[in-house]
């Protein structure tokens, strides 16, 4: 299939490239910027006049809970949510059932994504078995299966020991480690930031310093080993601190943010507004300024979904006994162009912090458009204003605090390896 | 979009009873107005008035509870509903009934109200978010969060025993963390105009930031008694101990329990309450409890009119408020 899209504003944030240009695919590649090859006559041409044309974007951190909670979303609906929302490449933590620990589950991932071919998927291999926090995994055997990273996803390695070993093996194998930071006891049994909210409600609450302990602890074990680590979704502002100090220091280490901790702090769980319940928690208003302080700053170099589908049933209930999380690939792009509607971040660096950025993180070659490169790309109409609803959503999980917001900037077109894996409906552009 | 309070109807009267927090001062004299014109209902030779007949109120208790249960159905059948009482064991839900599932069939039975006490914080707001337009959803204590007819029964019998709360300084002492009691007091109490509300504990049994919600705080039990006019004693669960929160009972009463000696310097004529049940020489000596200034039987006693105000307000809405 050949496709030409023309009058689109085109931007590839890691070559500064921001100008209305035609793009060229053929056979999955970019075969063309600006200029048509010869003789390129397209079965197809997009109109993108007046849309943004970018890389796919590059998500993190997203569940796609299969396998093991088919009933809650399968990879099947959450690569379609996913092509939906702009997003090509993303990544899944291990903590599925059973835990990606073994290659088997890491290949199986990768063959039901195929399969599909929404979205490709990269799953992250448990740093330890089971995600125990006492034995390591087969880290090596895990890479051969297509493991971009190491992570024991938010079950915190308690044992320091353990910690560091596993951070000394990673680091034979040149893998990378993202870190959840949470202290598994300062955290115990939390729903929501600790203070006044907590207090008022009842609940249980989750102190700041369950965080910066495990940040503090980590920083060392990082310096002592010499790994390559990635800090997932911080939420305070003295974390934001003590991670700026640390890169000052030398240390290469990379974080990233949900695109949810931007917008929403814990005021918004309100009279227990179990949509609202996620871990991290949400913070403080000083905290929320504090992490896009520090995207500004490129402390922060990633926002991502950290999608996390439900079925119905797992937000019905008292808050605490709630499931936490977000369903989050379909709002992630309108929720960081928020940032740039706000003039708090260029739409050049939004636009990283989606697509380059992760990828690098991942050490994949994604997130970018060369010619004679993948075409996995993303189309969308910045200004378009939707307000999203239930129905709106591809996801299996509906489960969303953002319902009823209106939000600008809507994905028209996406395409994954040349192909087109996502149009919105004519009736809706 | 306007956030409504979920408590109110359309008309601002109240509908349902989840809490004191965000109520208006008025509205909490009219409960106090009305509990007090049920008192002598409880002093009659016939202790009933028709004035909920034909409704049916289920007690739902997912946490055990005696006293709370017992007040709530002798206030129902004072008022002459019909009151079914119903005790859920956690492993009662956990067979695969869901709470709702269990809600929607009481609402299919034609229930009216439901009075519920859960273990969990935000019950009964859940509940109430999710029951049909006709129910009326009473909160006897959810987890931390609120007991606003153990507050409102506080209210009760502070004003009876003190008359205006402005002139008042009120101590409320002990495990201020995990009590939804002390959280309803507060904003009862703040609401109500106290002139000085005070929480006296150790800072592990005092929530973060608490001093937002209007008081203030005392680690001292004797600084934090000077000069109170009411002074309410928390019951101190045994098994805090095992959280790190307490070294033991002994170190608590040492510190933190109420003795005529520590009493004596609230003022002379201070009252005492508690919410019960008292763990005696944990956090109140007997002489105390039993002494002169306790008002803990009295509280018992108005609990029952204060329910039934709470009951008879929410309830005769439908049928008296359209006048």
């Amino acid at each position: 299939m050949r496709i030409a899209i023309r009058g689109g504003r085109l931007i590839i944030p890691d070559q500064g490239i921001d100008a209305v240009q035609d793009l060229y695919i053929a056979a999955g590649k970019v075969v063309g910027i600006g200029t048509s090859p010869d003789g390129f006559i397209p079965d197809r041409v997009i109109d993108a006049h007046g849309l943004i044309v970018c890389p796919g974007l590059v998500d993190l951190r997203a569940r796609l809970r299969e396998p093991g909670q088919e009933h809650k979303a399968t990879i099947a609906s959450e690569t379609r949510a996913a092509a939906a929302g702009g997003i090509t490449t993303l990544c899944c933590p291990p903590d599925t059932d059973p835990v990606i620990d073994t290659p088997a589950v890491a290949e199986l991932i990768k063959r039901r994504a195929a399969q599909v071919r929404k979205a490709r998927v990269m799953p992250l291999g448990a740093l330890t078995r089971g995600l125990k926090g006492v034995q390591l995994s087969e880290m090596k055997s895990l890479k051969e299966a297509g493991c971009v990273g190491l992570s024991n996803a938010l079950r915190a390695v308690e044992n320091a020991m353990v910690m560091r070993r596993a951070m000394e093996y990673a680091a034979t194998l040149d893998m990378t480690v993202f870190l959840h930071a949470q202290d598994a006891w300062l955290g115990k049994n939390g729903c929501v930031h600790e203070g006044e909210l907590s207090t008022r409600l009842g609940l249980t609450g989750i102190p700041a310093s369950a965080e910066t302990m495990a940040v503090a602890r980590d920083l060392q074990l990082i310096e002592q080993t010499g790994v390559r680590a990635h800090f997932c979704q911080l939420s305070t502002a003295q974390a934001v601190q003590m991670i700026s100090r640390a890169q000052y220091d030398g240390l290469d280490i990379t974080v990233d943010v949900t695109a949810h901790h931007l917008h929403l702090t814990h005021i918004d769980v309100g009279d227990f507004n179990s949509q609202c319940h996620v871990l991290p928690p949400l913070r403080t208003e000083r905290d929320r300024q504090a992490l896009i302080g520090g995207l500004q700053r490129g402390i922060i170099t990633a926002i991502c979904s950290d999608h996390q589908p439900h079925d119905l049933d797992a937000k019905l209930a008292p808050f605490a006994e709630t499931e936490p999380g977000i369903s989050a690939l379909e709002t992630l792009l309108p929720l960081a162009l928020r940032l740039v509607e706000q003039n708090l971040l260029s739409l050049q660096e939004t636009l990283a912090s989606l697509t380059c950025n992760p990828a690098e993180i991942l050490g994949l070659a994604a997130g970018t458009l060369t010619p004679g490169g993948v075409a996995d790309l993303c189309i969308f109409d910045p200004n378009r204003y939707w307000s999203m609803r239930e129905h709106d959503l591809l996801s299996a999980g509906k489960n969303s605090p953002f319902l009823g917001w209106d939000l600008r900037g809507r994905v028209t077109h996406t395409l994954l390896g040349g192909d087109l894996v996502f149009e919105l409906e004519p009736e809706e552009t | 979009m306007k956030r409504q309070n979920i408590q109110l109807d359309a008309q601002g009267r109240l509908r349902h009873f989840l809490s004191t927090e965000g109520l208006k001062r008025q509205m909490l004299v009219d409960i106090l107005e009305m509990a007090q014109s049920f008192i002598a209902v409880g002093e009659q030779a016939v202790k009933k008035v028709p004035l909920l007949r034909g409704k049916t109120i289920v007690n739902l208790f997912f946490e055990p509870s005696t006293r709370t249960r017992t007040t709530f159905e002798l206030a129902a059948k004072r008022l002459s509903a019909d009151v079914l009482n119903m005790n859920i064991s956690t492993s009662a839900t956990s067979k695969g009934e869901s709470l709702l599932d269990m809600l929607h069939n009481l609402e299919a039975m034609g229930c009216d109200m439901f009075v519920v006490r859960h273990a969990e914080s935000g019950a009964a707001h859940f509940i109430a978010r999710h029951v049909a337009p006709h129910i009326s959803v009473i909160n006897a204590g959810d987890g931390c969060h609120a007991h606003p007819t153990q507050a409102m029964l506080d209210m009760f019998t502070i004003r009876k025993h003190k008359g205006e709360f402005a002139p008042l300084c009120v101590a409320i002492v002990g495990d201020i963390m995990h009590s939804r009691v002390a959280r309803s007091q507060i904003h009862a109490l703040t609401t109500l105009g106290v002139s000085e509300l005070r929480v006296v504990g150790p800072k592990t049994l005092i929530p973060p930031e608490v001093s937002k919600l209007g008081v203030h705080i005392f680690h001292d039990l004797r600084s934090g008694l000077r000069d109170a006019d009411v002074v309410i004693m928390l019951r101190l669960q045994r098994e805090r101990m095992h959280g790190a929160f307490i070294p033991s009972e002994e170190e608590y009463f040492r510190l933190f329990g109420l003795t005529a000696e520590t009493l004596a310097h609230a003022r002379r004529d201070a009252i005492v309450m508690h919410p019960g049940p008292i763990n005696r020489g944990v956090e109140i000596a007997s002489a105390v409890a039993d002494g002169p200034n306790a008002v803990i039987l009295d509280q018992v006693t108005n609990g029952i009119a204060v329910r039934m105000a709470v009951m008879a307000m929410v309830l005769g809405r439908q049928q008296g408020g359209e006048a």
